[in-house]
């Protein structure tokens, strides 16, 4: 047998040794965490929505269609989006996070950007800007997906042209098999190997906007992780589309 | 034979399946996807017959043309004033419309409306590029001065006109106070202080229970009125909508 990497070698004999993951907090594979989401959290914003996913909380705000200056990142054609996401100095488990952007929050603000924009639609105002500013006062790990959960909600609030809603979740691989919505304790575990997969999903047509990966997966693996994800995702959209209502129920007779 | 999933006055979140058939047609707000009807943003589903539409709940003002908007001068240009609609854009009053008397070579232009001064004015023209030009000629169309401004979210200016300006007029009979309400949830209030706040107050009433019917009964219980009937001054600016509200004085 012509094993070439010394990694798969390691991973394979751990797998063996303890094949059955248990989760400590007792949840099954796809088990996901205690969520709450609530509409219309910062009434100054033009839309903003809380989503919290266990430990993690994410705040989003949207402020727009506004002006757009510099001139040079304005677009005649459409309307841009502008995604911030920022972890605040006391949000992680102890020590201080520096704060400021730095690379990790400046991809996660990319692709929070990429997620988001496959749905909505700003044709109607062209030189303008939409932003959105997420902010994590607490995080245990699927920050970046609590965050896109957030803010979709937050911009559905803003009454921004949007054709669906986009929902996401962080499903990991532990050992051969598929846990949705990692706990930090979780993702690092060092008695096996662990890949942590982040996605989200446009909820009607199923399309994926992020698919993120961190660790080492089998093609198997991912497909199983997508499916267990998917699932997933149906459950956090009905909680979206609940808390979007509920703000808005006053609003029917 | 379609069938409507969701009904009338409900709350459509957006990629919402609103009705499902092709004797649906989508209107403002929706989209067909193959059978279905869907929600492009989110709003109130109001169905006219076969057409579907959604009636947002929130967001920003976006100029239209025709439209009757308050805005205050934050420029005054070589040849006309820049004004800020409480929008993403800013609309240009040129000098050509911006008044009907002669003006000078030169002549200083503050002398008509002068940087922080708020308008009433209309929407001529908005290109694609969402260049908007505003005109102060017309009935109605002046300089405010004194009073208050008060800003709401512009998809409640519906409500504080009321239909026909039946709100509207009430709460200018039952204060005794000018009340100018812009497209763009800009509301200008003049009379004496202790009116100008009892307005204010009922406004922000009106923005908290914009859901109810018959709000327009609750208000004139509220203020003690003594009947609510569109005043003389109403004018129809926009026939799209029998109650998208209007311009008033």
């Amino acid at each position: 047998m012509a094993i070439t990497n010394r990694w798969t070698i390691r991973m394979k004999t751990q797998v063996n040794i303890m094949s059955k993951y248990q989760r400590t907090d007792g949840r099954d594979a796809d088990g996901i965490r205690p969520m709450e989401a609530k509409v219309g959290v910062i009434p100054q914003a033009d839309g903003s929505a809380m989503f919290k996913i266990g430990n993690t909380i994410a705040y989003a705000a949207v402020y727009g269609p506004r002006e757009l200056y510099p001139r040079f990142l304005q677009n005649p054609e459409t309307g841009i989006l502008r995604c911030n996401y920022n972890m605040m100095p006391f949000s992680g488990a102890g020590d201080r996070v520096r704060p400021g952007a730095n690379r990790r929050s400046k991809e996660i603000s990319m692709v929070t950007e990429n997620a988001l924009r496959p749905v909505i639609d700003l044709h109607d105002c062209p030189n303008a800007v939409v932003d959105v500013f997420i902010e994590l006062p607490q995080t245990d790990a699927g920050s970046r997906c609590a965050g896109i959960t957030a803010a979709a909600m937050a911009l559905a609030d803003a009454g921004i042209a949007m054709r669906d809603m986009v929902s996401a979740i962080a499903v990991g691989r532990i050992g051969d098999g598929s846990y949705v919505d990692l706990s930090y304790e979780e993702e690092a575990l060092e008695d096996y190997p662990v890949a942590d997969i982040p996605m989200a999903f446009v909820n009607r047509t199923g399309e994926v906007t992020l698919l993120q990966m961190d660790g080492e997966v089998q093609t198997e693996g991912i497909m199983d992780a997508l499916a267990k994800g998917r699932e997933a995702c149906k459950r956090i959209h009905a909680l979206q589309t609940q808390a979007l209502k509920n703000k808005f129920q006053g609003d029917t007779q | 034979m379609g069938e409507q999933l969701l009904a009338n006055k409900a709350i459509a979140v957006p990629g919402e399946e609103i009705a499902r058939g092709m004797d649906f047609v989508p209107a403002a707000g929706t989209y067909r996807d193959k059978e279905s009807i869907l929600a492009a943003r989110l709003g109130l589903v109001s169905t006219d017959n076969r057409l579907i539409k959604l009636i947002p709940l929130s967001g920003r003002y976006l100029p239209k043309r025709g439209d009757m908007i308050i805005g205050q001068v934050i420029d005054v240009q070589l040849s006309g004033w820049r004004i800020e609609l409480n929008s993403a854009y800013t609309a240009l009053l040129s000098m050509k419309e911006g008044t009907s008397e002669y003006i000078e070579k030169g002549a200083d232009l503050r002398k008509y409306f002068d940087l922080g001064d708020w308008i009433g004015t209309k929407i001529i023209n908005v290109t694609t590029q969402r260049l908007v030009d505003v005109s102060m000629r017309g009935p109605g169309l002046h300089k405010l001065s004194g009073g208050r401004i008060i800003k709401v979210n512009p998809s409640k200016v519906p409500r504080i006109i009321g239909k026909q300006g039946s709100m509207i007029g009430m709460i200018k009979n039952a204060t005794n106070t000018k009340v100018v309400v812009g497209q763009n949830g800009v509301i200008w209030v003049s009379g004496k202080p202790g009116d100008e706040i009892r307005v204010l107050d009922v406004i922000r009433k009106i923005e908290r229970e914009s859901h109810k019917s018959g709000l327009t009964d609750v208000i004139k219980t509220y203020l003690g009125a003594p009947d609510a009937v569109g005043d003389g001054n109403y004018e129809q600016m926009d026939d799209q909508n029998e109650d998208t509200g209007e311009h008033h004085e």
